[in-house]
């Protein structure tokens, strides 16, 4: 018997489109605990909403994922085989590509530039940038992405809005073809228009297939686009909802602690 | 509901068109403003004293800016990065005062010699770039630190005559010596050739993807530009002594900067590192190495600068690399429109910007003004090509919004 299939037996259901499971994640910086025991499992097309106030491990849990902080225990299963993850590499190749809050964009260069950075293709067994076999990946993953407010893939990143700098930001993720997506806060600091076209854009991810997890503050945000909300509280796991199946007024409860603390009250009583 | 979605659309187009407004700022306008600064200055001194635009006055200009666009050329490439170097003009002197020694007193043909100093430059460059990157002190302290040490060098390798006089043909025929004037045309119609050719190759290659292709009539008006500037350029200087050997050095440095800082990697990761260097380093690309790279190649035209300025002069002595050299290369790069944040200019800058200065001061002897005016106006003039800069950048960052 592989570890996987046993860490299977232990749940109930397993499911088929499951792509990355993480189990026991714990890590502490010096005497803070920042995650106890944590379960996360994110499933192929299928958007994951990890929610949780302020130091409730949110941004601890993600930056192991996406390898820049190796956890103290916990055991990945990705696309069923254990594995470990304990740098920023090992997650790209594992397919796990990150959105950061801040997007990491140039932006004195254009959006073909942005999205190719580092990775640039060039002519032949010449020393000079394919420019236009860029250009037209750019475009066609645009298109597919239905992406139609970029006016001019040209465009440098500067004179973009937030919005369209979110949607470069995730485009450039696309290119290294990952199958999990982690995105920190895509929708804070922006406008509604701009929310939504995010939102829109990461239901087009899902279509695709991807494992997408998203930090978000925003439970509006959360119930507009996720399948699942995974709630962390002071560093453990608060809850797992379907958002078919629960409402904001519970994800907040679990959030907050608020039902442990009514429970508290009713044993007092 | 409904509603909502009705203003999300509007908000939706009024951004595109925002963004569409924006294109407009490309690469080929961003050269406007000096390139009007200079038709106004030639117009202004044209019309105040009839030599201004004479062949001989303008073959004479392109020999003053030589040595300080060459310079130019490495201070561009390092403003790209976000940085500076204030080390070039003492350099430039302290490379050509070696260049100078050997040549003169260890006896060492032309070549080698310049070949030497350039070496000499990149290493010095090098060693810029390392203790910039491993120590964190700021580029404006390491170099200027080595402003002053290579004042020193350049006194202790001349020794105690103070100056060194150049007679070598292999060195003072640089900026003495000119193209053959057959040769001038004949290397000017390469040039457009493989400017039309390469016009020609990338309208196939984006004509083959499916992607649009600007109207033929604009990359046509280029190449017609381009080849009514040069074969004027050439006319004039040939009706004179021809194309002085300086000029052809600094603008073929240029062509390969350029084409480097445009159609390469490692341009595109040097103009990353200046515009955002946190994200070229999650990118993958070596920033420390890049830095290292642009001060080695700041250091080398520096260097070869200073070849320049002294084969002009036929002499290294105690001043060389001194006085406004270092202030004039940097104010040329500035001018020429390379922004002092980083992650912005063109290597051409640094011809136009010491094309402006150079225009400036040449025309202000001509009319017989003190160095005091010109030293008034040239401040002048660099203030303001900064503060259209500053405003430009101001200006992109209310249009890029919030984030």
């Amino acid at each position: 018997m592989t570890p996987a299939s046993a860490l299977e037996s232990d749940r109930p259901a397993p499911d088929t489109g499951s792509y990355l499971r993480l189990t026991g994640a714990s890590k502490s910086y010096g005497a803070v605990r920042a995650l106890a025991d944590v379960d996360l499992e994110l499933r192929a097309g299928e958007v994951t909403a990890l929610v949780g106030d302020n130091g409730a491990g949110k941004s601890t849990l993600v930056k192991a994922l996406a390898g820049v902080h190796a956890l103290d225990t916990g055991d990945f299963v990705i696309d069923g085989k254990p594995t470990t993850i304990s740098s920023p590499h090992d997650a790209v190749a594992q397919g796990i590509a990150t959105v950061y809050q801040d997007l990491a964009l140039c932006e004195n260069l254009d959006v073909v530039a942005n999205l190719y950075l580092g990775q640039e293709p060039r002519h032949g067994r010449g020393r000079l940038l394919d420019e236009e076999e860029m250009e037209f990946n750019t475009r066609r993953l645009l298109d597919e992405l239905a992406v139609r407010t970029l006016a001019s893939v040209r465009t440098a990143v500067a004179s973009l809005s937030g919005g369209q700098r979110q949607t470069v930001a995730i485009a450039r993720a696309l290119l290294g073809t990952p199958r999990v997506m982690l995105l920190d806060e895509p929708t804070a600091a922006l406008g509604v228009a701009q929310t939504a076209q995010v939102l829109e854009l990461i239901r087009r991810l899902r279509d695709r297939g991807i494992a997408v997890l998203v930090i978000s503050h925003n439970l509006g945000d959360v119930f507009k686009v996720a399948d699942r909300a995974v709630v962390l509280r002071l560093g453990t796991l608060a809850g797992e909802y379907r958002i078919a199946d629960t409402n904001q007024d519970e994800i907040v409860a679990a959030i907050t602690g608020a039902d442990v603390l009514n429970q508290n009250e009713r044993n007092h009583a | 509901m409904t509603a909502i979605s009705a203003g999300a659309t509007g908000r939706l187009r009024a951004l595109r068109s925002t963004v569409t407004a924006g294109r407009g700022r490309s690469n080929d306008l961003s050269f406007l403003p000096v390139l009007a600064a200079l038709a106004i200055i030639w117009l202004v001194f044209g019309s105040m004293n009839e030599n201004f635009i004479s062949p001989a006055n303008l073959t004479n200009l392109t020999l003053q800016i030589a040595a300080t666009g060459t310079i130019a050329v490495g201070v561009v490439l390092v403003l790209l990065i976000g940085e500076i170097d204030l080390s070039v003009g003492a350099l430039s002197g302290f490379a050509a005062g070696v260049m100078a020694v050997l040549n003169v007193r260890a006896g060492l043909p032309g070549l080698v010699a310049i070949l030497a100093a350039v070496a000499l430059g990149v290493a010095i460059g090098v060693f810029n770039g390392l203790w910039i990157t491993r120590t964190a002190v700021p580029s404006f302290v390491v170099t200027l630190a080595g402003l002053l040490a290579w004042q020193g060098a350049l006194l202790a390798v001349l020794g105690g005559t103070g100056t060194v006089n150049i007679t070598d043909p292999g060195i003072t025929r640089l900026a003495q010596g000119f193209l053959p004037a057959w040769l001038s045309w004949v290397a000017l119609v390469v040039v457009l050739l493989v400017v039309a050719a390469g016009s020609v190759q990338q309208r196939r290659r984006r004509v083959a993807k499916g992607l649009g292709v600007p109207n033929p009539s604009w990359a046509l008006l280029r190449v017609a530009i381009a080849a009514g500037v040069g074969s004027v350029g050439v006319a004039v200087l040939n009706a004179d002594r021809g194309v002085p050997y300086a000029l052809v050095l600094l603008l073929g440095l240029i062509v390969v900067f350029d084409t480097v800082i445009r159609r390469t990697r490692l341009g595109r990761h040097i103009m990353s590192v200046g515009g955002n260097a946190e994200a070229a380093r999650r990118a993958g690309i070596n920033v420390n190495g890049i830095r290292v790279f642009v001060f080695a190649a700041a250091g080398g035209a520096a260097a070869l600068g200073g070849v320049v300025a002294a084969s002009r002069l036929f002499a290294v002595n105690q001043s060389s690399g001194a006085g406004d050299l270092l202030l004039n290369a940097i104010a040329a790069a500035v001018i020429g429109g390379t922004s002092l944040f980083g992650g912005r200019g063109s290597v051409w800058a640094a011809f136009l910007g010491a094309l402006v200065i150079g225009s400036i001061s040449n025309g202000m002897d001509l009319l017989g003004y003190v160095t005091s005016i010109k030293f008034l106006v040239t401040g002048a003039v660099l203030l303001l090509s900064v503060t259209v800069d500053a405003r430009a950048r101001e200006r992109r960052r209310k249009a890029g919004g919030p984030a």
